[in-house]
C-alpha cells in the first residue's frame, strides 16, 4: 500500500513538472510579452529595454528555472494589467472557482448517482427512458444556453435566484446547476453499466442466496463495486469544471480563475496565465491522484497484491 | 412420502418463445430426504440448473414457473411471496454455486461476507458472529482461520473460496443445500476434498443435499439416489445403484457408456522413429523487485526430458500450477525457453527467433481449449481453414480441396466451409479446430484441454475423433489434460507433472497399475468414482 501511494505521489510530481514546463514555453512561444507591454506605438528600441529590464532575452530554460523557484514559493511575478502580484490575484478569485466547481460536482453527483442506480434496477422501464432523456438534453444543450435559460426562469421570471455576481452561496446555485448538469450524462451512463454489470455478477446472486435484503444487496454489495470507475471519472469531471467554468463564469459574471484566465489571455498577460495554468494543472493532479487513493481504499484488489 | 425436506411434483418451467424448446423443465418430480444426497445429472441444457435455481427463487427474470409445486417443509416455495422466499435462503434453504473464483464480492474480506448472514438472520453480538463465524471455517477445514477470516477473495486459491462458499452455505444450519456443480472448477485432489465434505456434512447437520452435476463419477462417489435429465424431462430415477449399475434408460445408458476410462486390451506397438524429443527445457519467470518487495523468481518448469515418437499419443497430466501450460507454450514458442531444445525431425524448434520460426511452424500445431473462443467469429470456416496453408505458399485451390477432404474425416458437411462459427455447436467448433490444426500436415498435434469444455458424450466423440485420426494419418499427439481418466483413455504414455516438474513417466498401465510417485498416487486417489466399475454397455441411439 504504502509503496503504491509512493508511486502515484511521484508520478504525479513528474506531471506536474512536465506541465508547467510546456505551459511555461508553449506560451512563451506564443507571443512577446515586451510588445504587448511597449503599447501599440512603442519603438524597437522600447521594446528592446523593456526585454532587457525584465531578463527576457536570457534562453527560457534559465527563465523558467527563476519562474518555477519562485512559484514554488508562491511568487508568481505581478500582473502586467493589473500592476499587482499575481498571487493576490489568484488568492482573491480561486476561492470563488473552487467554490462552483465544488457545488457543480455535488450537482452532477446527486443527480448522476441516483438516476444511475435507479436506471439500473429496473432497465428499459419508464424511469429509465426519463434519465436517458435527460442524459440526452444535458448533452445536447449547450451550457451557455442553458445558464441562459435557467437566469430566465429563476431570476427574471421567478425571481428567486440572484442572476449575477458571487457575494453570497445563494449566487452559485444556477451556475453549479448549469455546469453540474452538463456532466451528469456520461456519469450517469457509467454507473447505470456498472450497476447493471455489478447486478448480474455472480457475488451478488450469492449475495441474495445469503438471504439478504435487497437494499443492502443494492447499497453494499453492488454499488462499492460500481462506484469504482465514477471516483476517476468525477476527477476527471471536476478538472473540466475547475477548467472549462470560463463560459459560465462570464454569463454569471462570477470573476473566478477561469474569468480570470479569458481576460488575461486577452491582454496577453502571460504570468497570470502561466499562473492560472500551473493552478488548475496542480489542482487537476491532486484530484486525480485523491481519487487513486479512494479507489485503493474502496478496491481491496489495487491496495493488497 | 412424508417426512420429504423438499418435494417437487410436476414443475414446469417456460422458456421465453424464441428459444429452440418451449420448456426448460418440464413435469419434473422428485423428493430429496433429509441426510440423503441427490445427484440431478445432464449435460448442457438439461434443465438441471434451472430446476437449482427455481428451488432458491433466483430464476433469471426471462423464466417463469407455469406449473406444478415445490414443497419445502410442507409449504410450497412456488406460491410463497418474495420476502418469505427470501426469509429461507440462506436460513433454510442454502446453495453453492459453480465458480468459486466470482462467487465472492471482491470488496469486502471473507470474513465480512460469512458473518454478514449472521447479522441478516440472527440477532448475535458482534463477538459471537465472530466466533460462529471462525468455528465455521474451523469447519470447512480453512487453514489458519484468523488469516483467512481478514483476507480478500482475491488472496485466496478457488479450492478455498469455495469453502468460504460452502461455510456461508452451511451457516444457518439449513435444511436444504443445493450445490450447483460446485466441485467442476476445482482441481481433483480439491475435489475430493470438497466432496468428502458434503459426504460429512450429509450426516453432521442431517441435511437434504441436492447435488446438480455432469459428472457421473461424481455422482457414483457421493449420490444416494439419482435424478438423470435430458432437455428438461426426467428420463431416470433411483437409487445410485440402481442407475449407475442397471440404467435402463437409452440416455443414461448413452451418457454412462461415454464416461472415460482406461481403455482395454493391448496397446498397438508403438514405431522406433521419434517425432518430437525435448531435452532440459526450462523456464523460469522473473518477478521484477519492488519497493518493499524483494525480486523474485519462479521456477514454472524444471529442467524436461521427454520424446514422442511417431504416431504415438502422450498424455501430460498435471492439475493447475503444474506447470503443463508453461511447457505448451515453451513448444510452441509462444513463450521462449530459458533454456533446452526442441527437436522435430532434424531442426531446433527452441533455436532462432520467433521470426525465423515460421515455417517450422507448419511441423507443430495445437488445438486450445475452448472453442469458442479460438474461431474468428466474423469469418467463414473455409477462409479460416485455407489461411494456414496459404501463408506457407499452398495455392488456394489445393487447399481447398484440402479443407473439404478434412471436413469429412472430422464428420462435418462439406458446405460447412462456407458458414460462420456462430452456426456450430460446442463439439462441432473443437471438430473445426482440429481440422484447422490439421490442414497444415504438422507433424506434432498439441491438444491442450481440448475436451475439457465439452460435454461428455461430444467429449467422447471427438476423443474418438481424435484416435481416428491418429490411426489413420500416424500422427503424434501431445495430449495436455488435467483429467487421468481422459488421459487414460486416449493415450499410449503418460507423464505427469507437479509444480513444474514431471514426477512420473510410464505406460498408461504402469502409471495406473504401479504409480512410484506419492502425488501421482495422490491424484489416482483422488479420482471420484473409485470403486465403481462402469457397466458393460453399447450406447444406444437416444430418440
Amino acid at each position: 500500500m504504502l509503496q503504491y501511494l509512493m508511486q502515484r505521489i511521484g508520478l504525479a510530481l513528474l506531471v506536474c513538472v512536465a506541465v508547467s514546463l510546456l505551459a511555461f514555453t508553449l506560451l512563451n512561444a506564443s507571443g512577446d510579452v515586451a510588445i504587448s507591454m511597449a503599447g501599440e506605438e512603442a519603438s524597437a528600441a522600447q521594446i528592446d529595454a523593456i526585454r532587457e529590464e525584465m531578463g527576457l532575452n536570457r534562453p527560457v530554460l534559465v527563465r523558467y528555472g527563476e519562474w518555477l523557484g519562485n512559484a514554488v514559493h508562491g511568487d508568481f511575478g505581478n500582473s502586467l494589467f493589473f500592476r499587482q502580484p499575481v498571487a493576490e490575484l489568484i488568492a482573491d478569485r480561486l476561492p470563488r472557482t473552487l467554490t462552483l466547481a465544488v457545488m457543480s460536482l455535488a450537482v452532477m453527483l446527486l443527480l448522476s448517482v441516483p438516476l444511475g442506480v435507479l436506471a439500473a434496477l429496473y432497465p428499459n422501464s419508464l424511469i429509465d427512458r426519463a434519465a436517458l432523456l435527460i442524459a440526452v438534453l444535458g448533452q445536447a444543450m449547450p451550457n451557455f444556453w442553458f445558464a441562459l435559460v435557467l437566469i430566465v426562469i429563476f431570476s427574471l421570471t421567478l425571481g428567486v435566484m440572484p442572476p449575477s455576481g458571487s457575494a453570497t452561496l445563494k449566487h452559485y446555485v444556477l451556475p453549479a446547476v448549469a455546469l453540474g448538469y452538463y456532466s451528469t450524462p456520461p456519469m450517469m451512463r457509467l454507473i447505470r453499466q456498472g450497476m447493471i454489470e455489478a447486478l448480474s455478477s455472480d457475488y451478488i446472486r450469492t449475495a441474495k442466496a445469503k438471504g439478504i435484503g435487497t437494499t443492502k444487496i443494492v447499497f453494499k454489495h453492488a454499488l462499492r463495486n460500481a462506484v469504482i470507475p465514477v471516483v476517476s471519472l468525477s476527477a476527471v469531471q471536476f478538472g473540466n469544471m475547475l477548467g472549462g467554468s470560463v463560459v459560465i463564469e462570464a454569463v454569471f459574471g462570477i470573476h473566478g480563475l477561469g474569468f480570470l484566465a479569458w481576460e488575461s489571455i486577452s491582454r496577453m498577460d502571460l504570468p497570470v496565465v502561466q499562473a492560472v495554468l500551473l493552478i488548475v494543472a496542480v489542482f487537476y493532479i491532486v484530484i486525480v491522484l485523491l481519487a487513486d487513493f479512494i479507489n485503493a481504499w474502496l478496491d481491496p484488489r489495487i491496495r493488497i497484491q | 412420502m412424508t417426512g420429504a425436506v423438499l418435494s417437487v411434483r410436476n414443475l414446469t418451467v417456460d422458456l421465453p418463445l424464441s428459444g429452440d424448446r418451449s420448456h426448460a423443465v418440464s413435469g419434473l418430480s422428485f423428493e430429496i430426504h433429509p441426510n440423503e444426497i441427490v445427484c440431478v445429472v445432464g449435460e448442457s441444457g438439461s434443465g438441471k440448473s434451472v430446476t437449482a435455481f427455481t428451488a432458491m427463487g433466483l430464476l433469471p427474470k426471462a423464466l417463469k414457473v407455469s406449473a406444478g409445486e415445490m414443497l419445502f417443509e410442507g409449504k410450497d416455495l412456488l406460491k410463497m411471496s418474495r420476502s418469505d422466499h427470501a426469509k429461507l435462503r440462506g436460513q433454510r434453504i442454502s446453495m453453492v454455486f459453480q465458480e468459486p473464483m466470482t462467487a465472492l464480492n471482491p470488496c469486502f474480506t471473507v470474513g465480512d461476507q460469512i458473518q454478514e448472514i449472521f447479522r441478516t438472520h440472527t440477532k448475535l453480538s458482534g463477538a459471537q458472529c465472530k466466533a460462529r463465524t471462525l468455528a465455521l471455517m474451523e469447519e470447512v477445514r480453512l487453514p489458519d482461520p484468523q488469516r483467512v477470516y481478514s483476507s480478500y477473495p482475491h488472496q485466496l486459491s478457488g479450492g478455498q473460496r469455495q469453502r468460504i462458499v460452502i461455510a456461508m452455505a452451511l451457516a444457518m444450519d439449513p435444511k436444504l443445500l443445493i450445490a450447483d456443480e460446485p466441485t467442476t472448477a476445482l482441481d481433483v485432489t480439491t475435489q475430493a476434498q470438497i466432496l468428502a465434505m458434503f459426504k460429512t456434512l450429509k450426516t453432521t447437520h442431517n441435511a437434504g443435499i441436492l447435488f446438480v452435476t455432469h459428472d457421473f463419477d461424481v455422482v457414483a462417489e457421493i449420490a444416494d439416489r439419482v435424478v438423470v435429465m435430458q432437455k428438461g424431462i426426467v428420463v431416470e430415477q433411483g437409487t445410485a445403484t440402481e442407475v449407475l449399475n442397471d440404467p435402463q434408460h437409452p440416455y443414461t445408458r448413452q451418457l454412462i457408456a461415454a464416461v472415460p476410462r482406461k481403455k482395454q486390451g493391448e496397446a498397438a506397438p508403438l514405431q522406433e522413429e521419434i517425432a518430437l524429443r525435448v531435452k532440459g527445457l526450462s523456464k523460469t519467470y522473473h518477478v521484477a523487485r519492488t519497493l518493499t518487495r524483494k525480486a523474485r523468481t519462479v521456477q514454472a518448469l524444471h529442467p524436461a526430458d521427454f520424446s514422442v515418437r511417431k504416431g504415438e499419443t502422450l498424455g501430460i497430466v498435471g492439475e493447475s500450477g503444474s506447470g503443463k501450460t508453461t511447457l505448451v507454450r515453451c513448444l510452441i514458442r509462444l513463450l521462449d525457453p530459458d533454456d533446452g531444445e526442441i527437436w522435430i525431425g532434424n531442426r531446433n524448434f527452441a533455436k532462432g527467433s520467433r521470426s525465423s520460426l515460421r515455417t517450422a511452424r507448419q511441423d507443430i500445431q495445437i488445438v486450445f481449449q475452448d472453442p469458442y473462443g479460438s474461431l474468428n467469429p466474423r469469418r467463414s470456416i473455409g477462409e479460416q481453414l485455407i489461411g494456414g496453408p496459404m501463408n506457407f505458399g499452398v495455392s488456394r485451390s489445393v487447399a481447398w480441396d484440402r479443407a473439404k477432404r478434412l471436413m469429412k474425416i472430422v464428420r462435418l458437411e462439406e458446405d460447412a466451409l462456407y458458414r460462420y462459427p456462430a452456426e456450430f455447436s460446442g463439439g462441432q467448433r473443437q471438430r473445426i479446430c482440429i481440422a484447422r490444426a490439421l490442414m497444415v500436415e504438422p507433424k506434432v498435434l498439441i491438444a491442450d484441454e481440448a475436451v475439457s469444455a465439452l460435454d461428455v458424450s461430444v467429449q467422447k466423440e471427438v476423443l474418438q475423433l481424435l484416435a481416428d485420426i491418429k490411426r489413420e494419418m500416424g500422427l503424434t499427439i501431445l495430449f495436455i489434460t488435467h483429467d487421468l481418466r481422459v488421459a487414460s483413455q486416449i493415450c499410449d504414455n503418460l507423464i505427469v507433472m507437479s509444480r513444474g516438474q514431471i514426477v512420473e513417466r510410464g505406460t498408461v498401465e504402469q502409471v495406473f497399475g504401479d504409480p512410484q510417485d506419492a502425488y501421482t498416487r495422490q491424484l489416482l486417489s483422488a479420482m471420484p468414482g473409485n470403486g465403481w466399475e462402469v457397466p458393460a454397455l453399447e450406447a444406444q441411439p437416444t430418440t
